[in-house]
């Protein structure tokens, strides 16, 4: 289980540019969930995923993991329970070592190896194991530079890297956003079977409302640092991409012309 | 070349290995560039010869050296992590404050170590000529520092030290304590500098505390001339590079010298490093970068 509460952050506060990214959420995603957040740029999505991860303090309330406060956590020491991927393909690895030091790195995240040894016959065994999984012949490139992989490999590392070990959460920020559109479709394809296989409770970013219902089970959508759609259930299932972007520009469009009454 | 000038040109090479194996871990696995060796060199040369002079036995003296080259890479941590000054910046600002240190330690600007035994008196008793014996006992050292170093870098620690340098935001948000990383790390490098320092100064017989003046340059000069001509992504092969590339430096250093030819003297060898490092970094098609951050990889 991972939550938030009441959580509120500003950023440049006190200057013209100062932007209220969160503004008081509650958030609670039991275990084995997968939720898509949804929202137009400046929505708060990105701020959202940060301070689950740790990369953001919040100005106000609490983040829970497994009844565990880790509010005060700094990103390193979340990484025992949170795991997370990155838009950019280059930002969730080490371009400039093997693919086999690589997941040596991401295994010792639950598991700190301190001075033994890091690439041993087990964690071979591992990286075979996992890297089948992908299908695309990793396994049998442990000591290719990750530098040689495309952008869709990249991800497809990334995504094994961050189900390695006790992984309590999986945070996804738009991963497959930087992707050509056959590498995001492979790389979607493999979330959903890594996530359904593990089942890992997921918090996964999206610009995509088809990618936003075909994967997951609870869709939230974020407006103006406000959590103003979340279905699950029979509700979302029902639910078809027009029906979605309906909800969804009705939505923002409330709200603008709530902002506009408050101006005039 | 007579035969002194090849033999000096070793063991200087040698000695400067130990530095430049330290450089290898800020400059290339850490991405920190570190000048705290300015300082943390003549340390150690410093706080042997004041120990030694006070009768403390060579290699405990050594150790003591060694030790207190740690703690300076500690100070240009703090200076970095705590205080947030900029890594180049407070490493100067370490190695600058270490000049008056040694000072401070030796109470004169340079200690004479001519009548007191070293740690290469005991190897002259075992029969090996005295001229060979800094390059025998200096080539054991380097041998078990470079291998020493290989195998941290294979360790958990050493793989998530790698991490941290080549990308510290994955590293993070794996586990890694970027900030410990950056303090163990300087605090090696800064260990083998200062052993460096201590076994440079038994070999030259004294302590000078202006003797740290371009050891950064040499230093890089091993390791980037080193990796550029080995290029490599194995750690033991890199970090033989490094070794070898300080040995070479000094043996063109010395060759150039020699060859009355060309006319240069001993002032106008770090005119000569500069413009060696300078060629080195400028090469296009460079391979060696191990701990380049992806922003700023070269294609």
């Amino acid at each position: 289980m991972i939550g938030i509460e009441n959580v509120e952050i500003t950023f440049n506060k006190g200057t013209a540019l100062e932007n209220r990214a969160l503004r008081g959420i509650n958030l609670s995603i039991p275990r084995g969930q997968f939720l898509t957040v949804i929202g137009s740029n400046g929505a708060g999505k990105s701020t959202l995923l940060n301070i689950l991860a740790g990369e953001l303090k919040p100005d106000a309330g609490r983040v829970v993991v497994d009844d565990t406060d880790v509010t005060s956590w700094p990103v390193h020491r979340r990484a025992a329970k949170i795991s997370r991927m990155f838009q950019d393909p280059r930002a969730g690895i080490c371009e400039h070592m093997s693919i086999i030091e690589n997941v040596a790195i991401a295994a010792a995240r639950t598991a700190p190896l301190g001075f033994r040894f890091a690439i041993t016959a087990d964690i071979r065994r591992l990286a075979k194991e996992r890297l089948a999984l992908l299908g695309l012949g990793l396994e049998k490139r442990f000591d290719d530079q990750v530098s040689l992989l495309s952008g869709g490999q990249r991800q497809a590392l990334s995504l094994v890297m961050a189900t390695l070990g006790h992984t309590k959460v999986l945070l996804l920020d738009e991963h497959t956003a930087a992707l050509d559109p056959a590498a995001a479709e492979l790389v979607m394809k493999l979330t959903g079977e890594v996530v359904r296989k593990l089942g890992i409770t997921t918090v996964m970013v999206t610009h995509s409302m088809r990618q936003a219902l075909e994967l997951g089970n609870r869709i939230i959508m974020l407006h103006q640092g406000h959590i103003t759609v979340d279905i699950s259930g029979a509700e979302r299932a029902s639910m078809t991409v027009a029906d979605l972007l309906m909800l969804f520009q009705r939505k923002e469009g409330t709200e603008l012309a709530d902002d506009q009454l408050l101006l005039d | 070349m007579s035969l002194y000038a090849l033999v000096g040109a070793l063991e200087t090479g040698l000695a400067f290995a130990l530095v430049a194996l330290g450089s290898f871990i800020t400059f290339r696995v850490l991405d920190f560039p570190d000048l705290t060796v300015e300082g943390s060199f003549p340390l150690g040369a410093a706080v042997v010869a004041k120990l030694m002079v006070s009768g403390v036995d060579p290699w405990t003296a050594t150790f003591a050296a060694m030790g207190a080259g740690c703690l300076a890479g500690f100070a240009t941590a703090f200076l970095n992590i705590k205080l947030r000054i900029m890594h180049i910046l407070a490493s100067i600002l370490t190695a600058i404050a270490l000049y008056s240190i040694n000072l401070r330690i030796m109470g004169q600007p340079n200690i004479g170590l001519i009548n007191v035994p070293t740690v290469y008196t005991f190897w002259e008793r075992l029969g090996i000529p005295s001229l060979y014996v800094p390059v025998v006992v200096l080539a054991i050292v380097v041998v078990v520092c470079k291998v020493m170093v290989d195998l941290f870098l294979g360790t958990g620690i050493g793989l998530a030290m790698r991490a941290a340098g080549a990308n510290p935001r994955m590293a993070q948000a794996n586990g890694v304590r970027v900030n410990l990383m950056i303090v163990v790390g300087l605090g090696i490098a800064n260990a083998l500098t200062a052993l460096s320092g201590a076994l440079f100064a038994q070999m030259l017989g004294a302590a000078d505390v202006s003797m740290g003046i371009g050891v950064i340059v040499v230093a890089l000069a091993a390791v980037i001339g080193g990796t550029a001509l080995m290029p490599s992504r194995l750690i033991p092969l890199l970090t033989l590079a490094c070794v070898l590339g300080s040995i070479v430096y000094r043996l063109a250093i010395a060759l150039a010298l020699s060859s009355n030819s060309i006319g240069l003297t001993a002032s106008d060898v770090n005119v000569v490093t500069a413009v060696l490092v300078a060629i080195a970094l400028y090469l296009p098609g460079r391979r060696f970068s191990l701990a380049r951050r992806s922003g700023r990889a070269v294609k």
